[in-house]
């Protein structure tokens, strides 16, 4: 390394804030009578009561960008003197982490709240013309985001020789991990590799058991200054490497459908830590289906493109594993409520790190990970 | 018949912009933007070119021919509309004349395609006022 990479290192993120405290509703179908503000306001109350604060402590606010940032401050009942909403579809988590921690470095928070939730029933209608309504919809997507992300899938099989049997590994796995985490919407449901390749198609390659399922949940997460974090009372999990990359909304769009924007988010990562894949011990990787797991892993650099099939048949990746990936069902398991879901990677990466992941709890846990 | 389609009809982002497709997929034509100022021909549709910002575009002709690059079977459609049609075959056609454009296969079973296979053009008369562009084993 040279003078100039540890000079600009030092000008980072790096090291200067920490996770402090976690917070999850429990993931759920259908949570009744609640609204997504509501919700939120729940994780809130449990990320600050989890890191020994009060609301007033909190003057920082980060959250859905698709939310009202003044009627969730006023539901949470706080008046942070920073918020922001982050739209940035799955990576809106952890995307919302780096906003976090950009803005403690920058002087304009102490002490942040991240939150994220969603209730089914609360969802606006969606309506107007797009992209989508003008060159997709009279063709017949399949249901959810599937479409684009079969086409990923079958692309990755064509161009690597990737099956179908592989990327069941990645769900099964997962539902393995799952079975530890009462807050799972599949907690008391183990499906197998067999069970995962049984269950019907929603749009091939993908199947059922590959795909996620729509939740209602919420989570939350506070950061603060690396030169308080110790003070608090659980293991500080300071932010070593952040980076992003805003892709096309549109995956027909993309030049090669088979590398995501995650080659350039993780690099930039792992340059501002100083750490490589090889460093890392676990990781928790977005996963709204098997495929975009398994791109993710490989464009993160921790196997050569198209080599993540082998890599699954060979390693274990369950908690108990020598690499553990999403070690609390991810949300093939766990379920997808909304952002939260994506959100979650991040809570669950923080949770591990700390020493609480009860009977998922991974042997290694000071290098993580995680990705929206 | 017209008053039997039940499904989705493409709602347009911009009347403006993108009529000239639609119109010519009605005369069985199909035809894609060209930057006149960079020479790039895209997909889809918009006020500039997406690579040299200008708006200096046309429309032109193009052969109707392409690859599959790739493809999903669709067994549980967004929109119940579809269900009766599954499984069938939603895939990305790239034109060979370089852009990719969304659509459904015709004339082909669901486990006979293959990625890269030669594809062509086939215009459907979903109703009396719109046509889809679709395609078909060349």
């Amino acid at each position: 390394m040279t003078l100039m990479d540890r000079r600009r290192r030092s000008d980072t993120l790096r090291g200067k804030v920490a996770i402090v405290g976690i917070g999850e509703v429990p993931t759920r179908r259908v949570i009744p009578d609640r609204t997504m503000y509501g919700l939120n306001a729940e994780a809130a109350k449990i990320a600050i009561a989890d890191a020994g604060l009060r609301k007033e402590d909190i003057n920082g606010l980060v959250t859905d960008g698709a939310a009202a940032l003044a009627t969730m401050a006023e539901y949470i009942g706080i008046r942070p003197t920073f918020a922001t909403g982050v739209s940035m579809q799955g990576a809106s988590g952890a995307s919302a982490t780096t906003v976090a921690a950009s803005a403690i470095n920058g002087g304009l928070a102490d002490t942040v709240l991240v939150v994220m939730g969603n209730s089914r029933l609360d969802r606006a209608v969606p309506g107007g013309a797009s992209v989508r309504s003008e060159w997709e919809e009279a063709y017949g997507p399949a249901a959810g985001a599937g479409t684009g992300y079969a086409q990923i899938y079958t692309r990755h099989m064509y161009e690597f020789g990737t099956t179908q049997e592989q990327m069941a590994i990645v769900a099964a796995n997962q539902r393995f991990n799952a079975q530890e985490n009462e807050n799972a919407v599949f907690h008391g449901q183990p499906a197998s590799k067999e069970d995962v390749l049984s269950s019907r198609y929603i749009n091939y390659p993908l199947r059922i058991l590959e795909s996620v399922m729509p939740c209602d949940g919420a989570a939350a997460l506070i950061m603060t200054r690396a030169d308080r974090a110790k003070s608090f009372p659980h293991r500080p999990v300071y932010l070593l490497g952040a980076g992003m990359e805003q892709s096309n909304a549109n995956i027909w769009q993309t030049d090669r459908i088979t590398t995501t924007p995650v080659k350039t988010s993780a690099a930039r990562a792992f340059q501002m830590s100083g750490y490589g894949p090889g460093d890392m011990q676990f990781a928790e990787f977005y996963d709204c289906y098997t495929i975009l797991v398994a791109v993710t892993l490989e464009d993160a650099g921790f196997v050569e493109k198209g080599e993540i099939g082998p890599f699954y048949e060979s390693t274990d990746t369950t908690y108990k594993g020598s690499f553990p990936i999403n070690t609390d069902g991810g949300q093939l398991s766990g379920g997808q409520p909304g952002l939260a879901g994506g959100f979650r990677h991040v809570i669950e990466g923080a949770r591990q790190i700390m020493g609480r992941g009860g009977g998922r709890q991974v042997a290694l846990n000071d290098l993580c990970m995680v990705n929206g | 018949m017209t008053t039997e389609y039940n499904k989705p009809l493409p709602r347009l982002v911009n009347e403006a912009v993108s009529r000239p497709f639609w119109d010519a997929a009605k005369r069985h034509e199909l035809v894609m933007p060209r930057c006149l100022n960079c020479s790039n021909m895209f997909f889809y549709p918009r006020e500039q070119c997406p690579n040299c910002y200008s708006d200096n575009t046309e429309w032109v002709p193009v052969s109707g021919k392409g690859r599959v690059y790739s493809y999903t079977v669709v067994y549980q459609p967004a929109n119940r509309a579809f269900q009766e049609e599954t499984p069938y075959i939603f895939a990305i056609v790239q034109l060979n004349e370089g852009p990719r454009i969304p659509t459904n296969l015709l004339e082909c079973e669901i486990d006979g395609v293959e990625l890269e296979m030669p594809v062509e053009v086939v215009f459907d008369d979903v109703t009396d006022d719109v046509t889809l562009v679709k395609f078909k084993p060349a």
